[in-house]
């Protein structure tokens, strides 16, 4: 037996098939890739494909871990990073997964609604001649002619009351079933809802899919690390990173602007343990313009509440500490003076950053080090932090001159590239070691100037994001939870009554058939009877035809 | 900011419900136990076949263990003691739940610690709603067992001090989301223990009753038939699996709300993908023809372990969005 997806579908293969010619092999292809046991199939695929993204650090989500991974595995890592294990969901293996199911998926929801729509359409079949052969039956004798009998199972069947009841309740208690009436035998299906919700859910999955495509091809995500006091806008050149899908037209961003001028933090303080420094709040206070034309807003951006321009939104992911930094020459000019974002590397903050001097001659001069907001010297790691708020800032650096830009090379802002650098040392030989606290001013050797360490400010982490896609796989999402409750929940019922007469009464025969198993279909058909009997007799004969 | 003392009491309430459920679960036991015929083994397990034969129209909601033919139903004072165990223990969850999140003015759904008593809450207390409905005595002990289990694990191995969220889960998606998942995974653990009976009574229905050792017939008398567990499983997980499919879109509505996309192949996010692939699996392989109903219950077996990996796995060993384990 072929196992199709629906039981209904024509059995059509072996008639057209005859001999396997080229078409005849790509029909046969096409129902193996629809067959529910390659749908089944290709669903564990799936779900076994996605575990290796969970274990393995991915790219797209940590890059530094998978270059990590790569430096401690020589041997096993080049070969997991061929094989695609740190790109799983972008590997060309899990895209075949999901694309062949997708096709199953098309090859199984469109058959399927042509076989639906008809079977909407079409008349409830004739009822079998033995009711009381089929998996439900039962049987009563009531009074009253043959006719009116037939006519208040109609009634019953369709869930209608002839006693009363506001317009409202009779329309809950109604049931929804195609009716077939023939001399005094009636068939009844109802349930044709199961299988729309069916089809329904499998359709939404498709628009989700269709909507993570767009998202994937339209949107775009930026990152930006703004110091409190500054602004950016909504332009490539403004941001850290950029990373737009592949039909991105990077001209027509939207050209809204953000001002962060004060960013609040929180860590818990009271609780000991393995709680204690855990974040507890962020607020960003801002100001944006939706362009450079409109007026001024005041926003406050939370953890959880992004700031949204259209259908871009902003969003808050991350937070740290940019030291104020100035550095002079020997005759006391400014250099440099800014706040220079420091990274984060631990939970309480210690804070990784370069400052580089371009402007300091002969030789560039270049700070790398570390910031540390509760500052303190730990025997094995040196200079660490113990809390992750300001309790005893410090900047703790090491100095390097020479050039700072060899070959015009790019390079990250937080590292120090030292390959044409050399480290200053102190009068006994050993690396400079410069500790600052806020306030403080260093006279660097050799009358190469000083540096102060002016304040410290903080910086936000803004995430840019828009994903045109986004509001419809939110609406397939729903419709499909709609779609696969109402395919779960409904049943799909086939209910056929018989009535003769006996003498002066009538025997009312009614037998049930239901798609699947169906354990409430017994006690539908005894309620059925029970209502007709009822009925039957109150009315007495003769009131309605 | 948070109420230690508060906390504490919360605690003592799920020291009190742990051993209430013990107790219920040797009440239980005792019940099982019962079900075998105590004078005279050998003529009762002649009349078993005619037990088993007789209810395969099997409605689960009737079905009295011990309604055949050997005359008046047994008393089952043990189960009914048990019953009401069940349901004191119940409270006792009820209240350390409500005690631990008034603690921490917030609703305890923030750790590993808080998502285990609510779980273990919500199992209690679907278990009670049912069998208000049908007579679930029988599933008893394979209910509050793994409860009992899940309660020492999280006072011991999870156990997390009452202390405020992570700003990333301040949100009242954290109510929906993780209530939804929370109640979703006490459905599967019940739908898990049924379709292990389901699995234990097809195998022993399959064997001669005459031939049977008296444990296996104690099993066998205890259970409903075959066919009903099997329904019922199917019913509990055809419930669970569109709550599961909700906490999938609650998930991802927060997501985008919190970290910028609606999905972003964290760990937690594969895992909960990788549970609703299996289960929908299951459903997809249940309205096939050609599998045979322990056949999919297999698969039903694999997505709970997948929740258990879920769970104790990607919450406290995979670096992740979600790593609020607060261990």
């Amino acid at each position: 037996m072929t196992q199709s997806r629906m039981d209904t579908r024509p059995d059509e293969s072996e008639v057209t098939q005859p001999t396997l010619g080229p078409v005849g092999m790509l029909r046969w292809a096409w129902r193996q890739l629809t067959s529910m046991r390659t749908a089944l199939f290709l669903l564990l695929l799936l779900a076994i494909g996605a575990v290796p993204g969970s274990i393995w650090p991915q790219r797209n989500i940590d890059a530094g871990r998978v270059a990590d991974y790569l430096v401690s595995h020589p041997s096993t890592g080049p070969w997991l990073d061929r094989l695609g294990f740190f790109d799983v969901y972008s590997s060309a293996w899990f895209a075949a997964i999901y694309l062949l199911l997708f096709v199953s998926l098309v090859g199984c929801v469109v058959p399927r609604s042509k076989i639906h729509w008809r079977a909407m359409r079409a008349q409830p079949p004739r009822a079998p001649r033995h009711l009381e052969r089929l998996p439900d039956h039962g049987q009563i004798e009531v009074d009253g002619a043959p006719e009116d009998v037939l006519h208040i199972a109609r009634d019953a069947l369709l869930g209608r009351s002839s006693v009363g009841g506001n317009p409202f309740t009779r329309r809950l208690t109604r049931r929804r079933a195609r009716i077939r009436c023939e001399g005094l035998t009636l068939s009844a299906e109802s349930g044709y809802l199961r299988e729309s919700g069916n089809l329904v859910f499998h359709t939404s999955l498709i628009v989700v899919i269709v909507a993570v495509a767009a998202g994937h091809l339209f949107g775009w995500r930026g990152d930006r690390i703004l110091v409190t006091g500054n602004s950016f806008s909504n332009t490539i050149s403004d941001y850290d990173t950029f990373d737009p899908g592949p039909w991105v037209n990077t001209e027509g961003l939207s050209p809204f602007s953000v001002a962060v001028d004060k960013l609040d933090v929180t860590f818990e303080e009271h609780s000991i343990g393995a709680q204690r420094g855990a974040p507890r709040d962020f607020t960003a206070y801002t100001r944006t313009r939706s362009s450079p034309d409109a007026p001024q807003i005041h926003q406050i951006l939370k953890v959880n509440g992004p700031l949204t321009f259209g259908t871009t939104s902003v969003f808050l992911l991350g937070n740290g500490y940019a030291p104020v930094i100035t550095v002079r020459n020997a005759a006391g000019q400014v250099l440099m003076n800014e706040a220079t974002p420091f990274l984060p590397q631990d939970a309480n903050y210690k804070s990784v950053g370069a400052v580089k001097v371009s402007a300091a001659s002969p030789k560039q001069l270049g700070f790398f080090g570390f910031f540390l907001p509760s500052e303190y010297l730990d025997k094995d790691a040196g200079p660490s932090s113990f809390f992750p708020d300001l309790k005893n800032p410090a900047l703790a650096l090491g100095v390097y001159e020479g050039e700072l830009y060899p070959q015009g090379r790019p390079q990250s802002v937080y590292t120090l590239s030292t390959e044409r650098m050399t480290q200053l040392k102190n009068a006994r030989g050993e690396p400079l070691r410069l500790l600052l606290k806020p306030g403080q001013t260093i006279q660097l050797p050799g009358g190469r100037g000083s540096i102060t360490f002016d304040a410290v400010r903080r910086w936000a982490g803004l995430s840019v994001r828009y994903d045109p896609g986004k509001l419809l796989a939110l609406i397939g999402a729903i419709a499909a939870l709609g779609g696969l409750i109402a395919s779960l929940m409904i049943r799909r019922r086939r209910v056929f009554v018989r009535v003769w007469p006996a003498g002066q009464r009538t025997v009312v025969s009614i037998g049930g058939l239901a798609k699947g198993e169906d354990p409430g279909l017994a006690a539908h058909i005894q309620d059925l009877l029970a209502v007709i009997a009822q009925r039957s007799a109150t009315k007495g004969s003769g009131t309605r035809i | 900011m948070t109420n230690q003392t508060l906390a504490q009491y919360a605690n003592l309430a799920v020291y009190s419900a742990m051993m209430v459920f013990t107790m219920a679960m040797i009440a239980f036991a005792i019940d099982l136990a019962g079900a075998a015929p105590k004078a005279s083994a050998a003529t009762e397990i002649r009349k078993e076949p005619a037990l088993v034969g007789a209810d395969t129209s099997g409605d689960p909601q009737s079905y009295p263990v011990a309604d055949d033919d050997r005359g008046p139903a047994r008393t089952r004072k043990a189960a009914g003691i048990a019953m009401m165990l069940t349901r004191l223990g119940g409270a006792l969850l009820i209240a350390a739940a409500a005690m631990r999140g008034l603690s921490v003015h917030r609703p305890p759904l923030g750790n590993m610690f808080e998502f285990a008593l609510v779980g273990s809450m919500f199992v209690v207390v679907v278990f009670v709603a049912i069998s208000l409905r049908r007579d679930v005595r029988w599933l008893g002990l394979f209910v509050i067992g793994p409860v009992l289990l899940t309660l020492g694990m999280a006072i011991t191995v999870w156990y997390t001090d009452a202390s405020e969220l992570l700003p990333s889960l301040k949100s009242v998606w954290l109510v929906i989301h993780v209530t939804v998942a929370t109640f979703a995974v006490a459905l599967f653990t019940i739908a898990f223990s049924v379709t292990i009976l389901h699995l234990i009574k097809t195998w022993l229905e399959a064997q001669d009753p005459k031939q049977m050792s008296r444990i296996r017939t104690i099993v066998n008398t205890a259970l409903p038939p075959a066919r009903s567990l099997d329904r019922t499983a199917y019913g509990l997980h055809a419930v669970a699996f569109p709550l599961w499919t909700f906490t999938l879109i609650a998930g991802a509505i927060w997501a985008e709300q919190a970290w910028g996309h609606y999905w972003n192949w964290d760990p937690k996010e594969v895992w909960t993908f990788v549970i609703w692939v299996v289960y929908a699996a299951y459903l997809h392989a249940r309205a096939t023809t050609g599998w045979s109903p322990r056949a999919a219950n297999y698969l039903a077996l694999a997505g709970y372990g997948a929740i258990l990996v879920n769970y104790m796995v990607v919450n406290v060993y995979f670096v992740g969005q979600h790593s609020y384990s607060g261990m």
